[in-house]
Formats: structure tokens, sequence, C-alpha cells
């Protein structure tokens, strides 16, 4: 066995908790999770059989912990995993799932297959088995704050842009803000307008918030690649960035696997609790809506939908605030027939748009967010994660579908009353 | 002699293994255990166990279209194996004889009934197993040898209630014997373990505040 697998080996067997053993002892191989999954029902491969994607944690699992796995492996009737395994699974598990935790809905025993991939992607990122792509992005995000490779210089381009546009100052580095908003990189270079959207609103509602241009990346690609120690430096830089400027509550921005980040895995990461409040930016405008801060006027009348951003809705809970704030402003506002917490992936997220070996894969199984908006016959997508957005435009560019996505806060935004 | 080792040592040794094979599952389960949960609850995680434990029972609309086969095959084998299982009147007479603990068995044609639909549902889910692609590639030799061996016990079961000679009571109680030997070791746990698993991913996400 190569020094590398067996590192992957070893990094596999630290991942099995209590959890991962009762999950891998439960199943029973009945293939419901497949009839959850994107990746399986849009291309009929029952290779992305989610359970199927975990089969490297599996087999670490059953020959270390189980009586016939041990049996075998003594007697030397087991087969042991091979590099060639490894290199299987790395197409599986990083160009055929998003991590949107679909099938954990559907299992009968309740498996959160969604988490076993991630233990799986320890296991291959520590043998060395992590698409370039995410691996480059990895290292950009390490040297200069962003996968994108954006730069402090970067982010006052983009916030001098939206003060011209928007005819304000966008406070930046405010040491004792309350809020500190993060930003993913795609809005800084593609979506710009909701740092002006955030500008507008948060002056209507009278609170004090601030960018960082030390650190202002929410996204964490170590997530994304699977090695929990990029993972923990870049969070790290966040909450120092955040301690820094002593804010009250840190604001995840429109990014799915960023909130599930910074909000559930942070503080186990770093095996600390964090020393602020994190909120989804929607979290906020609906707080904000409640205590009556967030005043709109007229209404965005075209048939829209919403897009529930996996990590956002099913894996982050934030469920009911996206629609109590289309309810303001979105008089044609209709569900998709699979929402919340039931919704359909992009097929874009946990890295998939990033790794450009999956292109074709990602825009083959968009085919079912397709059946979805034929259904509904709209010429508006609303969603809350640039990621989706991106992914969004490029199916229905790809399907010469011709519906407008537009983000939440945008959307809201652009509906404030006048002071 | 085959009757004295099969009413005799054989089902000592069996009850045993089943026995401490459940605990000692159970234990490495619990023993192995998670990290606490630093992150800021949303919700209660003991709630979401218990909620996600009765909800699973039943699938969300959104994927009930789909999973109709395997949710009813599977309802109609384990609904029918727990009647068989608990109130068939050889299983309840057994048990007040060791126990002294009884209580009203079902009538000869519930019984009929209970068996029938257990092993069209067991056979329906073999076939399926069999027949789609994704169970064939997911499949392992357990899940097979399971099946296998609770039909075997079925039907070696339901033949020694219909005619009621002494050599296939033996041949049931030994088809027994061997699951009982081979259950802790195999998948068929998940009538044990599907209780935590349920509850760890109900406690996760009951702490984020979602219901599953």
């Amino acid at each position: 066995m190569s020094t590398a697998l067996e590192r992957g080996v070893e990094t596999l067997k630290g991942q099995i908790d209590g959890r991962v053993m009762s999950y891998f002892s439960s199943c029973v191989s009945c293939g419901i999770c497949a009839e959850a999954c994107l990746f399986y029902t849009e291309t009929g491969d029952p290779r992305y059989t989610p359970i199927y994607k975990t089969e490297p944690l599996r087999k670490v699992w059953r020959q270390n912990y189980t009586f016939w796995g041990k049996l075998t492996r003594s007697l030397g009737l087991s087969k042991p995993m091979t590099e060639a395994d490894l290199a299987d699974w790395e197409v599986l598990v990083y160009d055929g799932c998003t991590m949107c935790g679909r099938c954990t809905m559907v299992c009968p025993v309740g498996i959160d297959i969604a988490y076993l991939i991630r233990k799986v992607k320890e296991g291959m990122a520590a043998a060395g088995f992590v698409p370039d792509d995410l691996l480059k992005a990895g290292e950009r995000a390490l040297e200069f704050g962003s996968p994108m490779g954006l730069t402090a210089k970067s982010l006052r381009s983009a916030v001098t842009a939206q003060e011209k546009e928007i005819g304000m100052t966008i406070p930046v580095d405010v040491e004792g803000a309350e809020y500190l908003c993060m930003l993913s990189a795609n809005e800084v270079v593609a979506f710009s307008e909701y740092i002006g959207s955030l500008a507008k609103i948060f002056a209507a509602a009278g609170i004090s918030w601030t960018l960082s241009s030390e650190y202002f990346e929410a996204t964490n690609t170590g997530i994304q690649i699977g090695d929990s120690g990029i993972a923990a430096e870049l969070i790290g830089r966040a909450v120092a960035v955040a301690e820094k400027l002593k804010v009250k509550t840190l604001i995840s921005p429109e990014c799915g696997h960023a909130y599930t980040t910074i909000r559930w895995d942070a503080p186990n990461i770093l095996g600390r609790p964090l020393p602020f409040k994190v909120m989804q930016i929607m979290e906020v405008l609906d707080q904000l809506r409640a205590e009556g801060k967030l005043k709109t006027t007229g209404s965005f009348n075209e048939r829209l939908t919403y897009h529930d951003p996996c990590n956002i809705s099913r894996r982050g809970g934030v469920l009911k605030q996206p629609r109590d704030l289309l309810n303001l402003v979105a008089p044609n506002f209709v569900e998709m027939r699979d929402h919340g917490s039931m919704n359909w992936c992009c097929g874009g997220g946990g890295g998939v748009s990033s790794n450009e070996r999956a292109d074709p894969l990602r825009l083959k199984v968009f085919d079912v967010k397709k059946r979805q908006l034929d259904e509904l016959d709209v010429t508006t997508m609303v969603t809350a994660c640039s990621n989706c957005r991106n992914m969004l435009d490029d199916g229905l560019e790809a399907n010469d579908m011709d519906i407008e996505v537009i983000g939440i806060t945008e959307l809201v935004a652009s509906h404030l009353a006048e002071r | 002699m085959l009757k004295e080792l099969i009413d005799g040592i054989f089902w000592d040794i069996a009850l045993i293994v089943f026995l401490a094979g459940i605990v000692w599952n159970l234990l490495a389960v619990f023993t192995r255990g998670i990290k606490k949960d630093l992150a800021v609850p949303r919700g209660s995680g003991l709630v979401g166990a218990v909620m996600t434990n009765v909800r699973r029972f039943y699938p969300h609309h959104e994927i009930a279209p789909r999973i109709r086969f395997q949710v009813v095959s599977g309802y109609l084998f384990h609904v029918g194996l727990l009647v068989l299982l608990f109130f068939a009147r050889p299983h309840v007479e057994f048990v007040k004889d060791i126990s002294g603990v009884g209580w009203t068995p079902v009538p000869d044609w519930i019984f009929n009934l209970a068996y029938e639909i257990a092993f069209a549902g067991l056979l329906l889910l073999l076939l399926y197993r069999l027949l789609s692609p994704v169970t064939r590639l997911i499949s392992r030799t357990d899940s097979y040898v399971g099946s296998i061996l609770v039909l075997l016990v079925m039907f070696s079961g339901c033949l020694a209630m219909l005619e009621s000679f002494e050599g296939l009571r033996l041949f049931h109680r030994f088809m027994v014997e061997l699951l009982m030997i081979y259950f802790p070791f195999s998948s068929l746990m998940h009538a044990f373990l599907f209780i935590p698993s349920r509850g760890y991913s109900g406690a996760m996400f009951g702490r984020r505040g979602v219901d599953i």
C-alpha cells in the first residue's frame, strides 16, 4: 500500500464515529436513496446511488469494525482498498454529489448520507484523490483568501462601483459595527449588486454593519475538498476578523455551503463555540421585517418561483424566511412542486460547479429543474445562493429557457420604501 | 439425540449469541459515541431524534410515488412477520413455557393471512433486489443470506404449524437457531440499530430546526 493510500485509509478509519457505525449497520441496501438523487434519476446510472458513493468508508468500517470483516481480513480473504478504487470513487463523490442531502430525507433507517460523503471526502483528500480544479481553488483560498484569487483590491473595486451605483458609502473595516457581512467570491465578481442591496436595506433599517477587507470570503473550499485542515484555517480567518472587528453578529451571504459551514460546522471544526451570533442574510432580513424595520413598496408582479439552496434550507433550517420575504413583494410567487426541505438540488453545489470535469454531468442533471420550471411557466426564479444562481443560469442557457434568475436580497432591496 | 441437541444446547448457544451480539453491537455504537455539537441550536435535538424515529415510518409525499413498490412490499413483510413472531400460537405457548408470561394468540385464519402477506412481501423484495440495477449493485452477500434465512424460518414454521409433527418443528427450531446466531453479525441488526440511526440524524436536524 502506498503512503498516500495508507494515509487515506487511516483517515477514513478516523472518521468512524457512533453515527457512522449505526448508519452502516442499519443499511439494508434497499436503494431508496437513489430515487431522491438527481444524479441517479437524471442519468439512470446506479453508480450514483447515494449509499454506493460512500463505499470507501463502508469498506474500511466493515474490515475494521465488523465480525465478518475482521475475520475475512485476518484470513486474507477480503480485498484491501486500492488506488484504483479511490480513483473510481473520486468521480462519483466529487462530480456526482453536491452533498445536498436529499437522500438523507428518504432513507427509511435515517442515514445521513451527505454526512457520510463529507467523511469519504476526508479520506479521498488525504490520499490525494481530489479534482485538480478544486485543489487549485483551495490553494488560491489559502494564498489569497478566496478560491477565485480575489484580494482586498478586488473587494474595494466592487465596493467603489456599488457606491457610485447607489449613491451611498459602504462601510468597510468598521470596528464595533453590529453586523459583519461576509461575501462569496461570486458576489464580488458577478453579483456585486448584492453589496449595494445590503447597503440600501441596512441604511433604511438604521442598523450598523461592515464588510471586511482583511478577510471577506464566506465559502470554504476545505469543506468542498474534504480537508478539515484547510476548512479550519479558512474558518479561523473569518472568525478572527469578526472577533477583531468586535461585531455581535456575522452574516452569512447568499451561499449555501458557506452557511452550513460557518453556522453549523465552524464551532465543531474549531473546537469552541463562536463568540458571536451567526445568521444567514435572509434570517436578518426577515427579523428586520418582523421588527417593522424593513418597509417595502410596490411589488414584483411577474410570475416567479423560489429555488431553495439545499444547504440553506434543507440542511441549514432557513425555510420560512425566504417565503415571508417573497410574500412582501411578490404577489405571484408560486412554489415548485418539490420545494422547501424536499427541493431538488441545482446540481452545482459542494464544489461540483468548480470542477470543470463535472460540467457535462451537472448540465445533464439540470433536467429535473427544467421539468420543475416547465410545470410552473414562470418568467423569474429567485434564489439565495450565488453558486445556485450561476448553475441555474448555466442550465437555463443550455436549455434555451428564457427565465431570469435574481437574488432575493436584490429583489427586496429594489422594493424598499423611501425613508 | 438430535431433538435433545436442538431443544437443548443449540438453543442455549443461539440465545446467548443472539442476546450478547445485540448488546455488543449497541454498546459498540454508543461507546464509540459522537462529538458534542458546539453550534448554538435552533431547536431540540431530543425532539428531533424522537420525531424522526416516528416520521420515517412513512415516506415524504414527494418521493412516495417513486418508491411505492419497496414501501408496500416492505410493510407487507414486516407487519406479517411481527404478527407471526409475537402472536402465532406455538410462539405464545413457547414464551409462556419458559417465562410464565402469556397472551392471546391470533386465530389460525389470521396466522395464515399473516404468513401469506409476510411471504409475499419478502419474495417481492427479493425479486426487486434481483431485478433492480440499483439494488443489484449495492446488495452484498449478507443481503441475500439474511433474506433466505428468514424465508426458511418462515416457511419451515408455517409447515410445522400446518402439519404439526415433530420433525418439522425441530427443523423450524434449528432454522431459528441459525438465524439467531447469524443475526447480530448481519444487516438484520437494522431491527435494533434503526433507532439510533434515525435518532442521530433526527437530533442533528432537530438542532437545526428542520423536520426530517
